[in-house]
């Protein structure tokens, strides 16, 4: 059981407090409800661009990090495709100056030419050194792009193209800080060795008298049901054949993820897994294979991708995971297997909050999703679910026409 | 209020750093176990430390193969009803392989520490090694090969390695397909019975302990024929390369380069050590380092740049680790010997010193978080033979740190001439 509490200011800031007097430490957490699926489809890449931005300086306070390590403490941040979060771990006694910061950066940044041009720099870097020079770095460009025609979801958090993080001008800054940077569109929270008192207290001393700030409308293009099975092949400089499959699934907060979360770890989840006992171990079709979501917010991938062993025929091990897929649909999985993926989860779970700053993205990522307390009763959730449940949603996820195959082969 | 004002802090180099103790126990046969009991989960960590790493072999890849092969087959369990042994309670048992060492550890809910105990203790006296496990180690370890040497960095690990201590040393003895080829099961079959079955042992627990758990470990691990290690081991002299200077081609389509900069350096031991990391943390320790400062957040070269100790119990090297457009590899060399050079030249400001203290005070106490990373600063210091009072003189070395000092550890250690460069592309 995870205590907090939770309170809202005037301006429309989540505060949310868990107190741990376990730990000489305290977290601050600044979860802002913007990812990568709010951008302009012809400047993707911003959201995280951003990102790097709000390091460059805020309207009072000239560098944010050189502070924050005076009192003895460190940052960071990360942006997904649904969010922005930033984080700062510090010795408690300290959790003003942290308050200070992250005020002041809600409160306006100082938009530095300079940082912008350093960081476009910088982020280009990042997306060389993730996606164009690794084997198989372009994957999910292509697999994304395949899979979603609509949602944003089709393009990665790091964006499509070096070109369009390139082209990003100081007034496409302010224009996305002014639209998504405010009380409305962040959840805080603080957790440590503090007491909510003194929480509320310093919270509205530095975050009080930010202005509420548009609340910031999201209408994203749903993306239609797919109807057809989808297909690529592509041929690049790599040692070894891949297959990548995914299928789509229903959002985070719908019954149906907790069953297509569970179904991933029966085909994927450790050494004991179908398709690594059957495709890697029995049939060495593979000589690794993986199952799992992408933990998306709105509607999600279960993806299967694997490295085929060579000499195998890429359209034999694509069969071999049907198969897999079609046993599954047939009968479904034992109540043992179902008591197996629900220990796991468990487990899972509790080794997730062992640390601090876990539990307090957690809590911030919960509270997005309409509500804190799930990091209480998620496991409920997934207890509830019946093998049953599991076989439905089999039947209903693994169809051909839900399907996306991406043939990555090797050329040489 | 005014917000250009910082709030008043309490500097973390007036912390009282105190590093939980461990409860020390021996089983009946001798073997040290080491806990710490703490935390608010229910959950337990458990580590069995082997005196098994490359450092012993006779073949290269003979000790990374068989730590691995531990959960691959008992005389009563295939390899499929071990890993469901584990799994089926959300345990999670890991092995690694080191140069000194090799581990096995388990992760699991309190509740289920008793049957995942268990399991290890029949993988330790009881693993038979299959031969068709073996092969598909031995396939999908050359497969995993093939990606890993399409890529820079990978190539670039490996090489700084062999310049810094030659290919035949245990701390650069990278297995290639010839290697990973010759391995069989008898060879393991030997390795094991040495290192594993009558090999020198350390148990490190952690975690909201069961009452119960050292009566677990006795009656399980207790009665093999385990030694206390003597943590000692006999040196091997390292076999440095005469050339410093290394371009490699690896990938015609590069866009960026791997680039590793290393000299070599004395172990913990050395009277050096403890204030060359604070120095370190200056140069490119940490996200405000001087590297990071100029060559990252000043001209954009690369999305990061640190530099570190090699983390090595006999002797280790000073390594300085980035990736970087092609375009910028070059000027950003020159870039890190002009670090280097500021640093040899002019003492670091007391203010700068001051908030570098400060920083590793305050990253130490969130160290301490948990019984997990109690333990592991146990660990470092156990199997380093550090002695228990390590810990409160690296705090002391970090509280301590004279500008002055720091200047002439530069002048002592970054030198170019000492150093590799290495730039793989």
């Amino acid at each position: 059981m995870i205590h907090f509490e939770k309170f809202t200011l005037p301006n429309g800031l989540r505060v949310i407090v868990h107190p741990d007097t376990s730990t000489p430490m305290a977290v601050l957490d600044v979860m802002y409800d913007v990812g990568a699926r709010d951008e302009d489809p012809n400047k993707t890449g911003f959201a995280h661009l951003f990102e790097h931005l709000m390091f460059g300086g805020s309207i009072h306070i000239k560098d944010y990090d050189e502070p924050l390590q005076r009192a003895g403490g460190d940052n960071n941040a990360y942006t997904t495709n649904d969010l922005t979060n930033y984080y700062c771990q510090l010795p408690a006694e300290n959790i003003e100056t942290a308050f200070w910061l992250e005020s002041d950066r809600m409160l306006s940044l100082a938009f530095n030419a300079k940082s912008l041009e350093v960081q476009r720099k910088v982020v280009c870097e990042e997306f060389k050194e993730n996606y164009i020079n690794k084997p198989y770095g372009d994957v999910w460009h292509k697999l994304r792009a395949l899979a979603y025609q609509s949602h944003p979801y089709r393009w990665m958090t790091i964006g499509e193209k070096l070109q369009h993080i390139e082209e990003v001008t100081l007034p496409d800054v302010k224009a996305f800080f002014k639209k998504h940077y405010n009380p409305r569109n962040a959840v805080m929270v603080v957790a440590g060795n503090v007491k909510t008192e003194q929480i509320k207290i310093l919270a509205e001393k530095w975050f009080g008298d930010i202005a509420p700030g548009p609340k910031y409308e999201r209408n994203l293009p749903a993306e239609p049901m797919q109807e057809f099975p989808r297909f690529l092949e592509v041929k690049a400089d790599v040692p070894l054949d891949a297959i990548y499959k995914c299928w789509h699934i229903e959002d985070r907060i719908s019954d149906r993820y907790y069953r297509a979360d569970l179904i991933t770890e029966v085909l994927g989840g450790g050494g004991s897994s179908r398709l690594f006992q059957a495709l890697v171990k029995e049939k060495k079709l593979f000589s690794n294979i993986d199952c799992y979501h992408l933990g998306s917010t709105d509607a999600g991938l279960l993806v299967i991708d694997g490295k085929l062993v060579k000499g195998v025929h890429i359209k034999d091990a694509d069969d071999a995971i049907n198969d897999e897929l079609e046993k599954l649909k047939s009968n479904g999985i034992t109540e043992s297997e179902l008591e197996k993926i629900k220990n796991r989860t468990e487990s899972a779970m509790a080794f997730e909050d062992m640390s601090l700053a876990n539990r307090a993205a957690s809590l911030a990522n919960y509270e997005m999703l309409g509500d804190a307390n799930l990091i209480n009763t998620e496991l409920e959730k997934y207890r509830a679910v019946t093998a049953y449940d599991v076989l439905q949603e089999c039947k209903q996820v693994f169809t051909n026409n839900n399907c996306s195959t991406l043939y990555y082969l090797s050329n040489n | 209020m005014n917000r250009k004002i910082a709030p008043s802090i309490v500097d973390a180099v007036n912390f009282n750093l105190q590093l939980k103790p461990y409860q020390y126990y021996a089983l009946d046969n001798g073997i040290p176990v080491y806990c710490i009991d703490a935390g608010e989960q229910d959950v337990l960590q458990i580590e069995w430390v082997f005196y098994a790493g490359n450092w012993f072999e006779q073949q290269q890849g003979v000790a990374a193969a068989t730590n691995f092969m531990l959960k691959n087959g008992t005389s009563s369990k295939n390899a499929y009803e071990l890993n469901e042994a584990f799994d089926y309670y959300g345990s999670y048992c890991s092995r690694s392989c080191y140069n000194e060492t090799a581990t096995v550890s388990l992760h699991c809910l309190n509740r289920h520490a008793e049957k995942g105990v268990g399991i290890v203790a029949e993988m330790i006296s009881d693993s038979v090694f299959p031969e068709k496990e073996l092969e598909i180690f031995k396939q999908n370890s050359k497969q995993r090969l093939q990606v890993n040497q399409k890529k820079c960095e990978f190539v670039a690990g490996r090489k700084i390695d062999r310049l810094l201590y030659g290919e035949k040393h245990p701390y650069a003895a990278y297995s290639n397909e010839p290697e990973i080829d010759a391995l069989d099961v008898a060879l393991l079959k030997n390795f094991y019975e040495q290192y594993y079955l009558q090999g020198s042992c350390v148990i490190f627990v952690a975690g909201k302990l069961p009452l119960n758990i050292m009566g677990i470990l006795n009656e399980y691990f207790g009665k093999m024929p385990l030694k206390k290690p003597d943590y000692l081991l006999k040196p091997l002299p390292a076999d440095p390369s005469s050339e410093k200077k290394w371009r490699i081609k690896n990938d015609e389509h590069a866009v960026q380069g791997a680039i590793r900069m290393a000299a070599s350096f004395p172990n913990r031991h050395h009277p050096d050590f403890k204030k060359a990391i604070v120095l370190n943390n200056i140069f490119g320790g940490y996200f405000g380092s001087r590297l990071m400062s100029n060559i990252r957040e000043e001209k954009g070269y690369t999305y990061g740049i640190y530099s570190y100790l090699q983390n090595h119990i006999q002797e280790s090297a000073w390594m300085i680790s980035t990736e970087a457009g092609l375009e910028y590899c070059e000027p950003l060399i020159e870039e890190v010997y002009k670090e280097m050079k500021l640093l040899r030249d002019a003492p670091v400001s007391n203010e700068e010193l001051k908030l570098v203290q400060n920083y590793m005070m305050g990253s130490l106490l969130g160290d301490l978080d948990g019984p997990f990373h109690i333990i592991a600063k146990w660990k470092n210091i156990i199997l380093n033979g550090l002695g228990e009072d390590y810990f409160y003189s690296s705090v002391e070395a970090i509280k301590n740190s004279k500008p002055e000092e720091l200047q002439e550890l530069a002048q002592k250690y970054l030198q170019p001439e000492n150093f590799y460069e290495l730039i793989v592309y």
